[in-house]
C-alpha cells in the first residue's frame, strides 16, 4: 500500500487463524495488452480484484532519441523529434526549432510564427481527439473511437494539404517553415473549426452526459493538486487537479501572449475531470485557431538572410513548450558545432506515468483501466 | 401441427423438427451477426463489411465461419485438456435446446412442453458452467478472472430473470410457452408487465454478457475473459453461442411480452414472420445498446441487480397477484 495514496484507508483482509485464506495473485498487465497504448507494462498484485500493489515497468520502447540527436545536425533533429511522441509531432518539432533559433539568435518572420501556432493547435486537437476516443473504448464504449477518427481524418487532410504529412509533418525549419500555406487553406481551416466544434457535442452526449460513464469515472483515481506537483505532472492531468499551469500562459512562446484563451481546470482531479479538461482544451484550441485566422499577416515564411551553415554558439540552453500532453522541455548543450553535444528532453508522459503507483493501490481492476486511460500518455514519449 | 398431416412416424417427425431447429440455430446467429456488423458500422460513421459476397458484404459471416474452421486449433500446454475441449460444447448446446421450445407460429414449434418457460430458463443457466470450465481450464489468469466474473453475474441476474418470468406465468396461468402466447390474444403482456419487460431485457443482457454488462469478456481489461486462450472452431463456437443467445432470449421476450405470433394492425402476414420480426426488433435494441453505452463495473452491476431489479421484480409479482385476484 502506497503511503498517503487513495488506497491507504482501504482495509485489506488479512487471513487470520480459521479465516478463509486468500492468496494474492501477481498479474502482468502488458507489455502486450489492449489498453496500455503500446508497450507499457504494469505489474499488479491482486487480492481478488483489488489491487494491493502496482509497479509500472517502462523501457520497452526505448529508442535512444537523445543519444541519436548527438549524431545529427539541428535540421535533422527536427525530423527526429517528430517521432518520440507520434501524436503531437508538430508540437515537438516547433519546440526544437524554437530552441535552435534561440541558440542562434535568429529572428523568425511573424507569418511563420502564426502558421506554427495554427498547426500546433490543430495538432493538439488531433492528439486530444485520439484520447477522447480511446478513453471511451477502454471503458467499453466503442463508438467515440470511430467518431474521433472521423474528425481526425478531416484534420489530417487539412494538415496534409500544407505539410505533406499526416502523422509526422516535418513542416518546421530552423528559422521558419518548409512551405507557405496552400491556396484556400485558411477557408478550409475555418470550415473545419465549425465542423469540429459542432461534432464535439457528440462526445459530450455519448460520454460526458452518460450515467454509466460518470459512475465509472467520478471519484476514481483522484489525484490531489499538491501530489501532482510533487510528481512533476503537467498538462491536462495537472489542470484537472485544479492547477492552471500552462506554459502557453505562464511563459508564452510563439505569439500565445497575443491571443485570448483560458486554461480549463477540474475541481476533484479524478478521471472524469481529466477527461473533461481534455474536452475543454479542444474548445480552447479551436478558439485560438479562430483568432489566428484573423491575425495571420502576409509576408515571408523564412528569414531573408539565413546563415549558410546552422551552427549554435557554445553554451547551455533550455526552453519549455506546452505540448499536447503537458510540458515538454528541451535542454541543449552546444560546443559550437553543427550538432548538439547533448540534448535532453523533458517529456510530459514520463512524469505523468510516474504517478501511476500512487493512484493504483486499493482500487479494482476495472478502475485500473479507467485510471490508466485517464493518465493520457504515449509510450514513445515515456521511453523516448 | 402442420407436419403431422404428412408424416405418420413419430421418429421421422421428431428428426425433422430437430433438424429444422438446428438449421435455425445455425442461420439466425449469422443474420444477427451480419446485422450487428452493419448497424454498428452505420451508427459509427463507417461502412462495415463490403467485400465478401459482393453485395454489401452479405457473406462476411460465412467467410468468418470458414476462417474459424481453417485456423489452427491451439490447446495451451498447461491447459486441462478435456475440460478445455468440453467447455465450448457445453456453452453451445443449451442455446440450441432453448430453440426447441420457442413457438414461432400456431403449429410452428418443435416441442410444446407444459413446463416450457421453466425448461428454457433452467437450460439457459447451464452455459455459465461451460464459461467457468473454459476459464479454469485455460490456465490463464485473465480467463480465470473473466470466468469468475461471469459466474457472479449469472447468480445475480438469474434471479430477476426468473422473477420477471414468474409474473408472466402467473398472468397467463400457464408455464407452457405456447399457452403464454395464446393467452395474449387480446393484448400483449408488455402493457401490464412493462416493468417486468424492462427487468427481463436488462437481465438477459447481463446473462448474455452483452454491453453494457460485458464485464466477463471486457476486452480492454481482461483481454477476452474466458475465451482468451481459444482459437479456431472452438472460439467460433463461443461466438456462435453469443449470437444464438441473443436470438434465443429475444425469442423468449417476444413470446412472453410481445404477443409471439399475434399481429397488430396488418393482417395477412404469416404468423411466423411476425415472431421473427419481433425477435429482430429486440435484437436490434441489443445491438443499439452496444453502440451507445460504456461498460459498468462488476460491483455496480451487482448493486443494480440486488438493490433495484430484484425488489422491483418482487413488487411486480405482488401487483400481478393482486391484479389476478381482483379482476
Amino acid at each position: 500500500m502506497f503511503p498517503g495514496g487513495p488506497g491507504e484507508g482501504v482495509e485489506l483482509i488479512v487471513a487470520g487463524e480459521g479465516a478463509l485464506a486468500t492468496e494474492e495473485m501477481v498479474l502482468n498487465i502488458g507489455p502486450q495488452h489492449p489498453s496500455t497504448h503500446g508497450v507499457l507494462r504494469v505489474v499488479i498484485t491482486l487480492d481478488g480484484e483489488r489491487i494491493t500493489d502496482a509497479e509500472p515497468v517502462i523501457g520497452y520502447m526505448h529508442r535512444g532519441f537523445e543519444k541519436l540527436a548527438e549524431a545529427r545536425d539541428y535540421r535533422q533533429i527536427i525530423a527526429l523529434v517528430n517521432r518520440h511522441d507520434w501524436l503531437s509531432a508538430f508540437g515537438n518539432e516547433v519546440g526544437v526549432a524554437l530552441i535552435v533559433e534561440k541558440m542562434m539568435g535568429l529572428e523568425v518572420p511573424p507569418r511563420a510564427t502564426w502558421i506554427r501556432m495554427l498547426m500546433a493547435e490543430w495538432n493538439r486537437i488531433l492528439n486530444h481527439l485520439m484520447f477522447l476516443g480511446s478513453y471511451g473504448l477502454e471503458l467499453g464504449a466503442m463508438t467515440p473511437m470511430f467518431y474521433a477518427f472521423r474528425e481526425r481524418e478531416e484534420i489530417q487532410a487539412l494538415m496534409e494539404a500544407a505539410t505533406g504529412g499526416r502523422l509526422h509533418f516535418t513542416y518546421c525549419r530552423v528559422g521558419g517553415l518548409k512551405d507557405d500555406l496552400p491556396k484556400g487553406f485558411l477557408q478550409h481551416s475555418q470550415k473545419l473549426v465549425k465542423l469540429v466544434r459542432h461534432r464535439l457535442l457528440d462526445y459530450a452526449g455519448l460520454l460526458l452526459g452518460n450515467e454509466i460513464f460518470k459512475k465509472r469515472t467520478i471519484g476514481v483515481g483522484t489525484l490531489p493538486g499538491d501530489v501532482a506537483k510533487d510528481y512533476g505532472v503537467t498538462g491536462p492531468i495537472l489542470q484537472a487537479s485544479g492547477i492552471a499551469e500552462d506554459s502557453r500562459l505562464t511563459e508564452p512562446y510563439l505569439f500565445y501572449d497575443q491571443v485570448d484563451f483560458e486554461v480549463p481546470t477540474g475541481s476533484n482531479g479524478d478521471s472524469f475531470d481529466r477527461f473533461h479538461v481534455l474536452y475543454q482544451r479542444i474548445e480552447q484550441s479551436l478558439r485560438i485557431i479562430e483568432q489566428v485566422h484573423d491575425k495571420i499577416p502576409a509576408g515571408p515564411i523564412i528569414p531573408a538572410k539565413m546563415p549558410k551553415t546552422i551552427k549554435a554558439p557554445e553554451g547551455n540552453y533550455y526552453l519549455r513548450t506546452e505540448n499536447s500532453l503537458g510540458e515538454c522541455g528541451y535542454y541543449m548543450v552546444s560546443t559550437g558545432d553543427k550538432r548538439p553535444w547533448r540534448m535532453k528532453m523533458r517529456t510530459p508522459s514520463f512524469s505523468n506515468v510516474s504517478m501511476i503507483p500512487y493512484l493504483l493501490p486499493g482500487i479494482l481492476v476495472p478502475d485500473l483501466i479507467a485510471v490508466l486511460g485517464s493518465v493520457f500518455f504515449v509510450v514513445g514519449d515515456v521511453d523516448r | 401441427m402442420i407436419l403431422e398431416r404428412y408424416f405418420s412416424s413419430p421418429w421421422a417427425l421428431l428428426g425433422l423438427k430437430l433438424g429444422a431447429v438446428l438449421i435455425f440455430f445455425l442461420t439466425a446467429p449469422l443474420v444477427i451477426g451480419y446485422v450487428e456488423h452493419k448497424v454498428l458500422a452505420h451508427m459509427q460513421a463507417r461502412l462495415g463489411p463490403m467485400e465478401a459476397g459482393r453485395f454489401h458484404g452479405w457473406a462476411q459471416l460465412i467467410a468468418d465461419g470458414v476462417k474459424f474452421i481453417q485456423k489452427e486449433d491451439i490447446t495451451p500446454t498447461s491447459a486441462d485438456k478435456w475440460v478445455f475441449v468440453l467447455a465450448p460444447i457445453l456453452v453451445v448446446v443449451p442455446v440450441i435446446l432453448i430453440f426447441v421450445v420457442i413457438p414461432f407460429g400456431p403449429g410452428y414449434w418443435a416441442v410444446n412442453l407444459d413446463l416450457g418457460l421453466f425448461f428454457a430458463l433452467a437450460i439457459s443457466a447451464i452455459g455459465v458452467i461451460g464459461m467457468l470450465m473454459a476459464g479454469w481450464a485455460s490456465a490463464n489468469k485473465f480467463s480465470l478472472i473473466g470466468a469468475i466474473r461471469g459466474a457472479a453475474q449469472l447468480i445475480a441476474y438469474e434471479l430477476p430473470l426468473v422473477l420477471a418470468s414468474a409474473a408472466v406465468a402467473m398472468q397467463a396461468g400457464t408455464l407452457s410457452l405456447v399457452g403464454i402466447v395464446e393467452a395474449q390474444r387480446s393484448y400483449w403482456y408488455v402493457l401490464p408487465q412493462i416493468v417486468g419487460f424492462g427487468i427481463f431485457v436488462t437481465a438477459s443482457l447481463a446473462e448474455l454478457s452483452r454491453p453494457p454488462f460485458d464485464m466477463p469478456i471486457a476486452d480492454s481489461e481482461i483481454i477476452f475473459g474466458h475465451m482468451t486462450e481459444y482459437t479456431g472452431i472452438k472460439f467460433g463456437l463461443f461466438l456462435l453461442s453469443e449470437y444464438a443467445g441473443i436470438v434465443a432470449l429475444s425469442g423468449l421476450a417476444t413470446v412472453m411480452y410481445l404477443g409471439g405470433w399475434h399481429s397488430i394492425l396488418v393482417p395477412g402476414i404469416p404468423p411466423p414472420l411476425w415472431t421473427l420480426a419481433k425477435i429482430g426488433a429486440i435484437s436490434f435494441l441489443v445491438i443499439w445498446l452496444r453502440a451507445t453505452f460504456p461498460r459498468l463495473r462488476e460491483d455496480q452491476l451487482q448493486k443494480m441487480a440486488w438493490k433495484y431489479l430484484i425488489p422491483f421484480a418482487l413488487i411486480n409479482i405482488l401487483l400481478t397477484g393482486v391484479f389476478k385476484v381482483v379482476f
